[in-house]
């Protein structure tokens, strides 16, 4: 019964990490620009790793009465390392001009850094329009 | 029992290498460097998932040491990347007197 339990738990983290990390590579493929491609490609995959070691983790204290730590040491390492690359990423990528979607809406640290017109719902209205009217262009 | 889980491992391990292969068409084709960067930071942490499940595979449990190593190796390579590409610098030694 307890060995029962014990492979169900396995199997579910493991498929559930592979499911994350297979949806992780179709967002880095699938995604519009570099902002949302990152968004994919730190979040889910965390996610996803860190649910396959700990599958590997139960596999391993069960079957070989191994406890390792190192494991458990790993998913807090991504757990916390992480965000903070993928902020500094889009922080230098934002810095070098890389340009966002061209139907962003709201671009608020440009707004912030630049000191440009405050968006309203107005302008942000037109610029949605501006931008369709290209999209229909093209 | 175990036999399950060699299933579950195999499958597994097929679609960790899907993923992996489609992160490689994102780094070769990343319009900017940026993609790159992200892509293969993504790559980084997915290759330690697969490196849990090839130990599993193999029986063994010498391969869970290289996980925490190559996390360690692709955090510092990301931030070395980031600084690079944000000033052209990666270690600032006059941060007294920059303005």
């Amino acid at each position: 019964m307890t060995e029962i339990i014990i492979v169900s738990l396995i199997a579910l983290f493991l498929l559930a990490g592979a499911f994350f990390t297979l949806v992780a590579a179709i967002g880095v493929i699938r995604l519009p620009d570099t902002y949302t491609r990152l968004h994919a490609a730190s979040k889910s995959s965390t996610l996803g790793v860190g649910m396959t070691l700990i599958g590997v983790f139960i596999y391993f204290a069960y079957y070989q009465a191994e406890v390792d730590t190192q494991l458990l040491l790993a998913v807090l390492f991504i757990f916390i390392s992480a965000p903070v690359g993928a902020h500094l990423i889009a922080r230098s990528a934002f810095h070098s001009d890389v340009e966002p979607y061209q139907l962003t809406i709201l671009n608020e640290l440009k707004r912030d850094e630049t000191g440009s017109e405050v968006e309203t719902e107005e302008t942000a209205r037109l610029k949605i329009e501006r931008s369709k009217n290209k999209e229909l262009d093209d | 029992m175990t036999n399950f889980i060699n299933i579950v491992v195999i499958i597994s391990i097929i679609i960790f290498a899907f993923a992996m292969l489609g992160m490689i068409y994102r780094v070769i084709k990343g319009p900017t460097l940026h993609d790159r960067v992200i892509t293969l930071d993504a790559f980084g942490v997915t290759l330690m998932g697969m490196i849990g499940l090839v130990s599993m595979a193999l029986d063994t449990s010498y391969l869970l040491v290289v996980i925490m190593l190559i996390g360690m190796i692709g955090f510092i390579a990301t931030i070395g990347f980031a600084k690079f590409l944000e000033k052209g610098v990666i270690i600032e030694n006059d941060r007294d007197n920059n303005s």
